[in-house]
């Protein structure tokens, strides 16, 4: 490395990798990822709508990845992942209107946000199998 | 650089954003956000109790005014926001001058979504 001394990179300080995951640390960048993913999500959303402004044929093909066992699975995770989304966002809204900065306030709403989560995919779950009728 | 040095500060400041032109991309980025809680749980609520439907009962739906309007504004609001949220995911984290050409492409991939969507919305609400 002698000669090539002078190309060293020179060193980083420490990054995000060397602190201990926290609530907030992670609900924050999870707002970030849900947010990434659910764009996936939006693409299917306009691939839904063409398939059915195409006619019974291409929406024959949506509707079976959608009724399927993987679509299940797929739509069960956007369930979550558009919740966790959506509470988050609202924790953010509600700071962007000056509320809840105290270190117990923001450690409480980020526990709603976990909750509330799962709770409401879990009813979006509960009222799916109500109306479909089947024990997925 | 030279030439660097002899730019005033404003000619440097220029283009690079300034107080006032960022304040609405956060400000459209929330007003998106706030727009999209109801639409949202609405789009979610009615693909559920749609969910054991047709393809006919889906059209018919679909066909509905009030759907149709709704999904618009939906669709005009999501992307909006995706466009905002994703531009400042790639400004964290490229910092080459692909930056500014991949904030570019993702800007004109929503758009191209937002008017596909549109569209196919308009041709199953207007088709008699």
């Amino acid at each position: 490395m002698a000669g090539s001394a002078g190309k060293r990179p020179p060193p980083l300080s420490p990054h995000i990798q060397i602190y201990r995951p926290q609530l907030t640390s992670v609900l924050s960048i999870a707002n970030r990822i849900s947010g990434i993913l659910l764009s996936v999500f939006a693409v299917a959303l306009v691939s839904w709508l063409i398939a059915a402004a195409a006619g019974a044929q291409s929406y024959a093909v949506i509707e079976i990845f959608v009724r399927s066992r993987l679509g299940h699975i797929v739509l069960f995770g956007a369930a979550f992942i558009f919740f966790l989304h959506l509470c988050g966002s609202i924790r953010h809204l509600i700071w962007d209107a000056h509320y809840g900065f105290e270190l117990r306030t923001i450690y409480a709403s980020g526990w709603a946000v976990v909750v509330a989560s799962v709770a409401l995919t879990l009813i979006t779950w509960i009222a799916s199998v109500a109306l479909t009728g089947q024990s997925r | 650089m030279s030439g660097q040095r002899r730019r005033s500060p404003l000619g440097i400041a220029n283009g690079a954003g300034s107080a006032k032109h960022g304040v609405e991309h956060w400000w459209l980025e929330r007003v998106t956000a706030l727009a999209l809680v109801p639409l949202a749980v609405w789009l979610i609520a009615s693909l559920i109790a749609h969910e054991n439907g047709t393809y006919g009962s889906a059209i018919a739906w679909l066909k509905t005014p009030t759907v149709s309007i709704l999904m618009i504004l939906l669709l005009i609001a999501l992307f909006y926001h995706t466009a905002l949220g994703l531009q400042v995911v790639i400004e964290d984290y490229i910092h080459s001058k692909l930056k500014i050409l991949v904030v570019a492409a993702t800007h004109l991939g929503c758009f191209a979504l937002a008017v596909a969507g549109i569209w196919a919305t308009l041709r199953i609400g207007l088709r008699g």
